[in-house]
């Protein structure tokens, strides 16, 4: 019974990490009916200001404290530089081609992610780089002796947090009410007087600042980053937010959590060998029954 | 247009095959390749290989060189990939026309460089690939580490004798040659000197989430846990390990070896944690103490394993240059054969009938954050 509370922990805590990645991959497929493929990229940058940062304010407090504020302000700054790369990358790359075929767009997306990857090469080094310990890690025991890290704990809460911030957003505010339209039916949101590229620039900042906010939990959770970092788990949350039904921010959410869990109970349980090969067989189990994904619906509103 | 793109390729070939030709008989310099992993996630290793080899050329240039020669080292980087491995000794051999290959650290690469180093019968001596199989491709395959059998003896001896501990468990790179192999004679060893292994798991390189495997180890209470990966892996699985509650040690081989295994929070999580591999750094022998110096000078930090077995493998293969007197392959590789007692910085190296090197192995113990001695055992 410990092992598995234990198993579940690790399952929502690495799921918590796919779900805020998934967040922006069907986002901006629900506006722009198209993959970001650069977005898992954009998650390892926001690792790697988070590792500038932590060495930027450890040098600024002479002792490489750890604290809760300081630490906050790391996720605020990465969030805000991975938002104003979103930003640029929508401007630069997508923006000149929304008129052009879906493919066209689409194979850009793979080549902004393939630059990413190597100029973060070029630029940060291959080598694997030690991800600065932004929080004190102590040991919360918990139900029946399984023992639980603060640091897990502290990414579920962060990742929580995030999620109900941006469900907050899209339903309650006048721009999330913009995105749905825009999402609903672009052509008749622009009659409506809503600027259609604030919103698609809004949704990209949103977007990659969720993914930049991801990339500093996983370094808390898994302190190693490198520039390939955020390739599969890039691949992972693109397949957790279909799962949950792409376009669907509470589908993604569930989607992330769900592969989670079911890539620690396969990895813990049976072989971590076929840890994806099964992982990726319930998935396709799952779309062939439901092909929207699990709360994909006709008529969803999509954001 | 298309007869015209063929010909011209194919006199293209032929002055290829010209100016290779003329390459191979002159000029005043001894070319010996090297390949190894210069970027990647595993860069130390092939960096440290390179900075001891490019020492002991150093010296043996200032020494006046080989047979009047000077030696020439020309090195690829095969970013850690087995693939690249053999398209750059390939290169080395048939563009550069090397008449020695040194390479690879890694068993996984060196299993992909060794057949072609074979089938062109140029000698290749490896640092530091402990896999059985490596000098089993054929008999220009040397090296000058041990092989993870005696590896895998030195560990059991350490685990029942020092560590004095029954129950143990595997967490083993399912991907990496060298992980396997140690953690099966591993557990051969081990069960017949009346341990148990209570539980395999295992993981793939490059893996950053170790929970599921550890969670498993840690519900069935092993004694110690037995971890044949690298350092690149290491260090968040010990991180992880200590998360989750697990607090008995852990150890590992040879490939822990790195300055960037105890980086960050890895340092607190390896506390009390052992490893073995080739050679310590505070071992008093003067042979020893006197390389590190000189590194250090030339290079501005502490050699690791993988710096003195590459020094080792070109004072090797000096040796057995000298004493063919020759540049034919052959006689080289007949001279490397009857290395015997020869004393490196990493010991008194011989060479056997299966091209391995007999040697002895040292244990070190990671406290804050340093490798301390620990023991040294003889094969």
């Amino acid at each position: 019974m410990t092992e598995f509370i234990q198993q579940v922990f690790n399952g929502l805590s690495l799921g918590s990490i796919y779900a805020l990645i998934a967040l922006g991959y069907t986002m901006i497929y629900g506006i722009l009916r198209f993959i970001n493929f650069a977005h898992g990229d954009v998650f390892m940058i926001g690792a790697f200001s988070g590792y500038y940062l932590g060495i930027l304010f450890s040098f600024a407090t002479a002792g490489g404290g750890t604290s809760l504020g300081l630490a906050f302000l790391i996720l605020i700054g990465a969030m805000a530089i991975t938002g104003a790369l979103g930003f640029i990358i929508e401007k630069l790359a997508y923006k000149p081609l929304r008129k052009s075929p879906k493919l066209a767009i689409l194979i850009t997306a793979i080549g902004v992610s393939l630059f990413l990857e190597y100029s973060g090469q070029l630029v940060f080094g291959a080598d694997p780089k030690s991800f600065p310990s932004l929080l004190e890690n102590k040991p919360v025991v918990s139900l029946s002796g399984a023992v639980i890290g603060s640091n897990p704990l502290v990414v579920l809460l962060t990742a929580a947090l995030l999620m109900i911030g941006l469900r907050i957003i899209v339903m309650k505010t006048k721009i999330g009410t913009a995105m749905r339209a825009v999402s609903y039916n672009p052509t008749a949101a622009s009659l409506m007087g809503i600027n259609i590229n604030a919103i698609i620039s809004f949704t990209f900042v949103v977007g990659s600042s969720l993914a930049g906010a991801a990339g500093i939990l996983y370094g808390l959770n898994y302190p190693s980053i490198d520039p390939l970092m955020g390739i599969l788990p890039g691949l992972k949350a693109f397949v957790a937010a279909v799962l949950g039904g792409i376009g669907n921010i509470p589908g993604a959410a569930i989607g992330g959590m769900i592969i989670g869990l079911l890539e620690t109970f396969v990895t813990g349980y049976i072989s971590p060998t076929y840890r994806d090969a099964i992982a990726f067989g319930i998935l396709i189990l799952i779309l062939l029954f439901k092909p929207t994904g699990i709360l994909g619906k006709k008529e969803v509103e999509k954001v | 247009m298309k007869k015209l793109f063929f010909g011209s390729l194919t006199i293209l070939a032929a002055s290829f095959i010209m100016f290779s030709a003329c390459n191979k008989g002159g000029g005043n310099e001894i070319l010996i390749g090297e390949y190894g992993s210069l970027t990647g996630s595993e860069a130390t290793f092939g960096i440290s290989s390179t900075n001891g080899l490019k020492l002991a050329i150093e010296e043996c240039n200032n020494n006046g060189g080989l047979l009047n020669k000077k030696v020439k080292l020309i090195t690829y980087d095969d970013q850690g990939k087995p693939s690249e491995a053999q398209t750059v000794v390939q290169r080395l051999i048939k563009n550069d026309n090397v008449i020695a290959v040194i390479g690879e650290v890694a068993s996984s690469r060196s299993k992909a460089g060794a057949p072609i180093c074979q089938q062109n019968k140029i000698p290749m001596i490896s640092p530091a690939s402990t896999n059985p199989e490596v000098t089993a491709i054929g008999d220009y395959v040397f090296r000058v580490c041990f092989i993870d059998p005696f590896q895998a003896t030195v560990l059991t001896k350490f685990a029942v004798n020092s560590l004095k501990v029954k129950r143990v468990a595997i967490l083993k790179d399912v991907k990496n040659a060298y992980s396997t192999g140690l953690a099966e004679f591993f557990e051969k060893e081990f069960k017949a000197a009346g341990g148990e292994i209570i539980e395999v798991q295992s993981y793939s390189a490059g893996d950053k989430d170790f929970k599921a495997q550890l969670t498993a180890i840690k519900s069935k209470n092993p004694e110690a846990i037995f971890i044949p990966g690298y350092y690149t892996d290491v260090g968040l699985i010990a991180i992880q390990a200590r998360e989750i509650g697990i607090t008995v040690p852990l150890f590992g081989g040879d490939g822990w070896e790195s300055e960037k295994l105890t980086e960050g929070k890895a340092k607190d999580a390896l506390e009390g944690c052992y490893f073995s591999t080739h050679v310590s750094t505070e071992n008093p022998d003067p042979a020893v103490q006197n390389f590190i110096k000189k590194y250090k000078e030339k290079y501005n930090m502490m050699p690791d394993a993988m710096s003195f077995l590459s020094y080792d493998a070109g004072l090797i293969l000096f040796d057995a240059i000298k004493r063919a007197g020759s540049l034919e392959s052959e006689k080289i590789k007949n001279e490397l054969a009857r290395t015997k007692d020869f004393a490196g910085v990493t010991g008194k190296i011989s060479i056997n009938e299966q091209r391995n090197a007999i040697k002895p192995a040292v244990i070190l113990e990671i406290k804050g954050g340093q490798f301390k001695y620990k023991e040294t055992i003889q094969p």
